[in-house]
């Protein structure tokens, strides 16, 4: 499995960005990470097994805790995957709008 | 201004684009009928359109080709399906640059009182094509959770910015 596959099939669990989300705001160890989920430590720890995989996560041994850290540059690369696509019809729709204003001028808004 | 919902779920062959505009469906339609009006809107500015056959009808072929400013031709080919109404349109695609991948792909417009919802169905052959073709950025978003990953990069900082503007 290439890396943009194993980065977006970590990221099809709502679990794990919840996880992801959570450490955007500091470096977390396994007992943090489980308390607002509704799921054991072990699951919990699986998770990370699937984002560290990815490269979307680093896991850093600081005292007794096992801290993750999450990595940004594969979560760059995944954004910018689709973000000509989305560019492709961002636009064509913009230019839809007008078209459609410039046919129909009194049904805007 | 209306904000266009790209849905790919990982592991799956499906794009999905919603898009709502404030036009009734049947001037939508017309839109997506007319290949003087479709030259007008479909991709990007910068890109001249070249409409060589477009008749919705079923058993159609359909080409067009997007020529950007160095000359460079990115052609798309396929045929219309069925009965092309006012609810659903339904066509193969292929890109020329790579025969052989073809999506099926079918546009829906839902009234909605006066605007109208765009709803576009798209199933390629396999997951790795369809991944393929979202690459490409269709010189030619992803499933809901994608917007929530939008949300994310943007809190991990200003280098994001920088790289997905480039």
């Amino acid at each position: 499995m290439d890396q943009l596959s194993a980065v977006f099939g970590a990221l099809a669990d709502p679990t794990r960005r919840a996880i992801l989300a959570r450490l955007t705001d500091r470096d977390l160890s396994v007992a943090e990470l489980t308390q607002p989920f509704d799921v054991s430590q072990p699951a919990i720890s699986r998770h990370l097994k699937v984002l560290e995989r990815a490269g979307l996560i680093s896991r850093n041994r600081r005292a007794t805790a096992r801290l993750s850290h999450i990595e940004g540059q594969p979560l760059r690369e995944a954004t910018e995957w689709l973000a000509r696509y989305r560019a492709f019809w961002d636009e064509s729709y913009a230019r839809l709008d007008e078209l459609l204003a410039s046919l129909h001028p009194d049904s805007q808004g | 201004m209306g904000t266009t919902k790209i849905t790919a779920i990982p592991g799956t062959p499906f794009i999905d684009i919603e898009r709502e505009v404030a036009a009734p469906r049947e001037l939508v339609h017309r839109a997506y009928s007319d290949p003087e009006l479709l030259r007008q809107w479909l991709g990007p500015r910068k890109y001249e359109m070249i409409v060589d056959a477009w008749e919705p009808a079923d058993g159609r072929r359909w080409r067009y080709v997007h020529r950007d400013a160095d000359g460079t031709e990115y052609a798309f080919h396929g045929v219309f399906h069925g009965p092309q109404t006012v609810d659903r349109m339904v066509q193969t695609f292929e890109f020329e640059g790579a025969p052989g991948y073809v999506s099926l792909d079918a546009v829906e417009f839902i009234d909605q009182g006066g605007r109208t919802l765009i709803r576009t169905h798209s199933v390629h052959q396999t997951v790795e094509a369809r991944d393929a073709m979202i690459e490409a950025g269709m010189s030619s978003g992803v499933e809901e959770g994608f917007e929530r990953l939008d949300e994310l990069v943007g809190r991990l900082g200003q280098p994001v910015a920088a790289s997905a503007s480039s």
